[in-house]
């Protein structure tokens, strides 16, 4: 159910965005979404691919400090108060969320969000009682058409 | 501090080690006095003396060592050959020269009776550190014009034990020694003997099932972690030892099975540790530079010589029962000292608080700017994987513990860069820790 997630650790300057960015272009792999943290000094730069293992290896060797970790892929209604009420869940639950970020393609009329949990399997445990989906890997990418989750993610970049 | 893996012995080789601090501090002050007289046959010291009315009643208890003047390394090198010379050429038995980094060799010269003090001194710390007459010691030191091979050849005869002369170099070689002679102790630079440890795994060999048991480094500045790598590696109890050549060579101090320090042979070394700037004392257990005058040297007795060397001297006792004050491991260089809003700082400061967050050296830079009137410590670290969370609190909490750690060890608040790996630029030899630019800005 869990999500491999791939991050990066940056320099923030300008330009340092892009170089990993093309690694994996020219790998032949697709970016389905990406997040930015950053300070003033650097950033960490997180990555959902479908072929993480490749990218992890194509990154490593281009000289990149890549960390995997398991995230958690949850849909929730495109509404207003759709969030709210996957977090209100957690939160009854007392779970604690590291970071969240939003997957940037709708499947249908729901959107996909991506949770960084302390506990990813309990929390998978508690949404599922909840009655809310969980998007496992396999489900997530057979959905997403090739290449348009990466160029959406690369658009929803440029505004940064 | 590991406890060695043989069972604690205290022999002491000679009974002055263990002279009461009185009667330690008489001999001294003795010594000093006779010292000024010899050491007037030296044109350098005798325009000195003459120009400050200096002679041996000048010297009334051991602080009147601070009316001597300093030497430093420059001043042996315009007199050059031999012209620290106390004695009459054909008393000299033998000379050694100091590893020239720069240019030419420094020549030292040593009389009959100075090479027996020298292997006495030898044979002290060595004694101090386990050897017994019944062992056999492989020396991986240079013969030659360095002090190392043929200083601790002749302490080991001193002791009565076997020497195999094996020099330094060729590991394969140095191994089938160990292999065939058994040897129980080795004595070579730390950092040789992890090489030997490297070279006995690449011929599928287990360096921990050689003979050896225990081993005696120095010759190098080392650290904690190499000791413990050395020890782990080939299975053997690691002593440190420290000399130098413009002193007479190793033998100034050496560990004792407590390895709680060096002993310094203040029979024979009157030590001081002075602030490098002000070249007054530091403050008990502060780190400063060794400055040593020779108590008993004939050839070419050394007053009050600048080492350039940092550590810290400890004056309390010893449970090993030894008098003499100890020294810490050599924490750095005189000349890289930075001093930062007034701080005295070492490069191997900031590598000490480096060591004590996992993962990140060996690559740092340390850059010192002056953006206004104060002075500005930024210390770029690489990142590497056992360092890097995808958590944002994580890696705020890892600059922060090692700002902490570096102001904890040497006292200044640091800026901390984290930066992705290999943006530290790379040296061959020694690598370039520090980038001053206050010079660029302010001419200071």
């Amino acid at each position: 159910m869990k999500l491999q997630q791939l991050s990066l650790f940056l320099e923030n300057r300008p330009g340092r965005l892009g170089a990993p960015l093309e690694s994996i272009a020219a790998a032949g792999i697709n970016l389905m979404t990406l997040s930015l943290a950053d300070t003033a000094q650097f950033g960490i730069l997180r990555l959902i691919v479908r072929e993480w293992e490749l990218a992890r290896q194509v990154l490593e060797h281009a000289g990149w400090v890549v960390n995997l970790t398991e995230v958690v892929a949850v849909d929730v209604l495109d509404r207003p108060g759709g969030l709210a009420e996957a977090l209100k869940v957690l939160e009854s639950a007392g779970l604690n969320i590291e970071y969240l970020y939003a997957f940037s393609l709708r499947r249908g009329d729901k959107a996909i969000l991506i949770f960084r949990f302390d506990d990813p399997d309990q929390a998978i445990v508690v949404l599922k009682a909840a009655g809310l989906h969980v998007v496992d890997a396999e489900e997530l990418f057979s959905h997403i058409a090739v290449g348009e989750g990466a160029a959406e993610a690369m658009n929803a970049n440029e505004g940064e | 501090m590991p406890s060695p893996g043989f069972a604690i012995e205290n022999p002491v080789f000679d009974p002055a080690e263990t002279l009461p601090r009185a009667e330690l501090e008489a001999l001294q002050l003795e010594r000093l006095r006779a010292l000024v007289e010899r050491v007037a046959q030296v044109p350098f010291y005798r325009d000195y003396f003459t120009l400050h009315d200096i002679n041996r009643r000048s010297i009334r208890c051991l602080d009147d060592l601070r009316r001597l003047p300093f030497t430093t390394k420059d001043d042996l090198r315009r007199h050059q050959p031999l012209g620290f010379l106390a004695v009459p050429r054909k008393a000299v038995a033998r000379i050694h020269g100091s590893s020239g980094t720069t240019g030419r060799p420094t020549f030292v010269a040593y009389t009959a009776q100075d090479l027996k003090t020298w292997s006495g001194l030898c044979a002290r710390f060595l004694v101090a550190g386990g050897l017994k007459p019944e062992h056999t010691v492989q020396i991986a030191f240079g013969y030659g014009l360095f002090t190392g091979g043929f200083g601790l050849h002749y302490g080991v005869e001193r002791v009565g034990a076997a020497v195999i002369p094996a020099a330094s170099g060729n590991t394969r070689r140095q191994l089938d020694i160990i292999h065939d002679l058994a040897p129980e102790v080795l004595i070579c630079t730390p950092s040789y003997a992890l090489t030997i440890a490297d070279g006995a795994r690449e011929l599928g060999m287990d360096p921990r099932s050689l003979p050896l048991r225990f081993g005696h480094f120095g010759g190098e500045p080392w650290t904690e972690d190499m000791r413990r790598e050395i020890e782990e590696q080939l299975d053997i109890v690691a002593f440190n030892n420290y000399g130098l050549s413009e002193i007479m060579g190793p033998g100034v101090s050496g560990e004792c099975a407590a390895r709680n320090g060096m002993h310094l042979q203040e029979d024979h070394f009157l030590v001081e540790c002075l602030d490098p700037q002000t070249l007054e004392p530091v403050a008990e257990g502060e780190p400063g530079e060794l400055v040593i005058t020779t108590l008993t040297r004939e050839a070419v007795p050394m007053v009050r010589y600048r080492t350039r060397d940092i550590a810290r001297l400890y004056r309390e006792p010893c449970p090993c029962g030894r008098t003499g004050i100890r020294m810490g491991r050599i924490a750095g260089r005189s000349d890289d000292m930075l001093i930062i809003r007034g701080v005295n700082v070492f490069p191997s400061q900031i590598e000490e608080a480096l060591l004590r967050v996992e993962g990140t050296t060996p690559h740092y830079l340390i850059e010192v700017d002056r953006p206004g009137t104060l002075d500005q410590v930024t210390v770029k670290v690489e990142i590497r994987p056992e360092l890097f969370s995808d958590r944002m609190d994580r890696m705020q909490a890892l600059r922060e513990r090692i700002a902490r750690e570096i102001h904890t060890v040497a006292g200044i608040r640091a800026e901390v860069d984290l930066v992705e790996p290999r943006r530290i630029e790379r040296f061959a030899g020694k690598a370039k820790r520090v980038l001053d630019r206050r010079s660029l800005s302010d001419g200071n």
